[in-house]
């Protein structure tokens, strides 16, 4: 083999792999502290990325009349196919399960990340954070996650409330669980013996509108 | 009849329209996209379909005597007229607004694995974001060496890979958990893309920054009003991870993330951030909206799995299905798309009996990993009644479950990943519905 193909070859095996480089390659630019400060706006549920600021739930309930209620409904319950946020605790074993902040949402720090960074749909990001934190006190009381009307939520306290579904997610298990589902050798013959038509499609028009109606928001 | 409503459905399209609910159920039982009474009836012989007799042998057609547009006609190209009605559509009360809301791929008028740019469903949650990429910049912060930022010019300067995989969101066929309620698979199973992406390995990104010994995930934040936000495990991040900024050759489309988005493959929809704007590296998930309150799977017994990533092996006929019934006896091609987030679609099976019988389908096409998957079977009918269900199996041995089977280790109300079969009664007339069996 002459050393032109060896070159090739050896070129060619390292550049069919994904290119895998040890050396940076001087592209970019350094992020200034201010400029991270202004876009790192995400809040971790043990409270980290929390901005320092305070509100009540007095002063959250007035911010969510005028900002929130006229999709979310006044106290939460939610307005034609917009979500409630407040409500259904106790019923996610139910048929048609109720699932809000209160009934579902694992952490309050959720609440507040989510809203900063979404809500008011159509005017994101215009909250301060003294807005975030009334906002949330007041979701939370909605919920009963606190009973206080006086409750007030800042920095510090936020990421402490605890949320009555918070204990009840766990991780991905199908490959334990769904076990039965890898099978190398399927049924290929009289594999049922009796088939019914149990159910019919035709139903564009009549699924329900309501907000049990299923949802993919 | 059947046959004017045929080249009415060339004509008659209105891409820019919306169908309304009741044109939406005309679409969807009838098959066709026109407003009216389309029954079909299959005969044997059917008579062809003729538009205009004179354009038919042994007459000259009129496009082979005058001339055809000049080039400069259409500068960026767009389907036939004839095809208007290969359109995405969407089902209007299933969300509270079209800003956050989703539309669905026709998956019954596409053949191969590539899903054509313009027919991508689109998911947004607070509208497509409009971005000069010019302005556009990726942020990279948290535990790295330094943080960095980039700009597109900068991003296209790292070597390259291009990669076909599908992108299915995790609520594809989230609506059919209580049984068959959507006509047509563009419905049921509209909600999945094959795309070739050409983008840069997200670990030359994070190893530009340098990442920090303790980072273990990774938030992905979007520039979009919803601010969309995922936490993603390093070590997908450094596997096989993309930051994309082509599909199918050119330039993303505004909707599906202009001018950066992630590309996860195998993994569910909602991770594949678009309009990317900043990557945090850390050392625990973030527990984002988008991974508690939506995207996680709540079970029967009330608890909920989070953090289910993988896309498990899934199928579907797409033709014949309520859209597209059968139309001729005789010898007919049954066709449709497999895929698995788990590696590569090792069989297909298809059951013309409601799940009796099966027979192995003919894999057509490339076979890769985490991409769509084309099968055919070609079959014989003569008006009998059809119970078609499709059954995927993937490199590892997983095989697609049924609805009951599913049902059974889940419940009803997880919304997210139902790769349960979907069965289509055919009719003796060819009528094809979307039903559930025992």
């Amino acid at each position: 083999m002459s050393r032109f193909r060896e070159v090739v070859v050896a070129a060619l095996v390292v550049f069919a792999a994904a290119p895998a480089l040890a050396e940076k390659l001087g592209l970019g630019r350094e992020a200034s502290p201010q400029e991270v400060a202004a876009w790192d706006i995400d809040v971790r549920p043990d409270g980290q990325g929390l901005p320092k600021g305070s509100g009540t739930v007095a002063q959250g309930e007035e911010i969510f009349q005028t900002q929130c209620a006229a999709c979310h409904g006044e106290f939460g319950e939610g307005k034609d196919r917009w979500p409630a946020v407040a409500g259904g605790l106790g019923s996610l074993k139910n048929d048609r399960p109720d699932k809000t902040v209160g009934s579902f949402w694992p952490y309050p720090a959720t609440i507040f990340d989510y809203v900063r960074r979404a809500m008011p749909f159509g005017n994101s990001q215009s909250l301060s954070p003294d807005e975030l934190y009334a906002l949330t006190a007041y979701i939370l009381f909605l919920n009963d996650v606190s009973k206080d009307p006086k409750l007030e939520l800042d920095e510090r306290n936020l990421a402490s409330l605890k949320m009555p579904n918070a204990d009840q997610f766990y991780d991905d298990d199908r490959e334990k669980t769904e076990r039965s589902f890898w099978n190398r050798k399927p049924c290929m013959k009289d594999c049922k013996s009796k088939i019914e038509v149990l159910g019919r499609a035709r139903v564009l028009d009549v699924t329900p509108e309501s907000k049990t109606a299923p949802r993919v928001d | 009849m059947t046959d004017r409503v045929r080249e009415n459905s060339g004509h008659g399209g209105h891409p820019g329209r919306r169908p309304s609910r009741r044109q939406l159920l005309t679409t969807t039982a009838a098959g066709l996209v026109v407003a009216g009474t389309g029954s079909v009836h299959a005969q044997s012989p059917r008579k062809p379909v003729i538009a205009n007799a004179k354009n038919q042998p042994p007459n000259v057609p009129d496009w082979s005597k005058v001339l055809g547009d000049g080039v400069a006609a259409r500068p960026y190209g767009t389907p036939s007229k004839y095809e208007a009605h290969v359109v995405r559509q969407d089902v209007e009360w299933l969300t509270a607004s079209r800003e956050s809301s989703v539309n669905f791929t026709p998956l019954h008028e596409l053949d191969g694995i590539i899903t054509p740019n313009g027919l991508c469903f689109e998911r947004h949650h607070g509208g497509a974001a409009r971005i000069n990429p010019l302005d556009h910049r990726l942020m990279v912060n948290g535990l790295v060496d330094k943080p960095m930022l980039f700009t597109m010019d900068d991003i296209k300067r790292f070597p390259r890979v291009n990669r076909i995989h599908f992108l299915e969101c995790a609520a594809n066929t989230g609506m059919e958990w209580r049984g068959a309620q959507l006509n047509g698979c563009q419905f049921t199973h509209g909600m999945v893309h094959n795309v070739m992406y050409t983008g840069v390995p997200l670990k030359l990104i994070l190893e530009e920054a340098g990442l920090k010994p303790n980072a273990r995930w990774l938030l992905l934040e979007g520039a979009d009003s919803a601010g969309m936000t995922r936490s993603l495990p390093l070590e997908k991040a450094l596997k096989d991870t993309l930051v994309a900024f082509k599909m199918n050759g050119e330039a993303l489309r505004e909707e599906q993330g202009y001018p950066l988005r992630v590309v996860v493959p195998g993994w569910e929809g909602n991770l594949w951030v678009k309009w990317l704007r900043r990557i945090e590296v850390g050392d625990q998930p973030w527990h984002t909206r988008e991974e508690t309150s939506k995207y996680t799977d709540l079970l029967a017994d009330g608890r909920s799995r989070r953090f289910t990533y993988i896309m498990d092996a899934k199928s579907v006929v797409t033709n014949p299905s309520p859209q597209a019934p059968l139309r001729y006896k005789g010898h007919n091609v049954l066709t449709g798309l497999a895929w698995s987030g788990r590696g590569t679609i090792a069989r297909v099976d298809v059951s013309l009996d409601g799940g009796r019988n099966w027979r192995t389908a003919r894999i057509d096409g490339p076979v890769l990993e985490a991409s769509l998957t084309r099968f055919y079977v070609e079959f014989d009918w003569q008006g009998e009644e059809l119970l078609i269900q499709s059954r995927a199996m993937d490199s590892t041995g997983y095989v697609q479950p049924s609805k009951a089977e599913l049902r059974k280790v889940r419940g009803v109300n997880s919304i997210y990943h139902n790769n349960g079969m979907q069965t289509w009664l055919v009719r003796a007339n060819g009528e094809t519905e979307n039903v559930e069996i025992s």
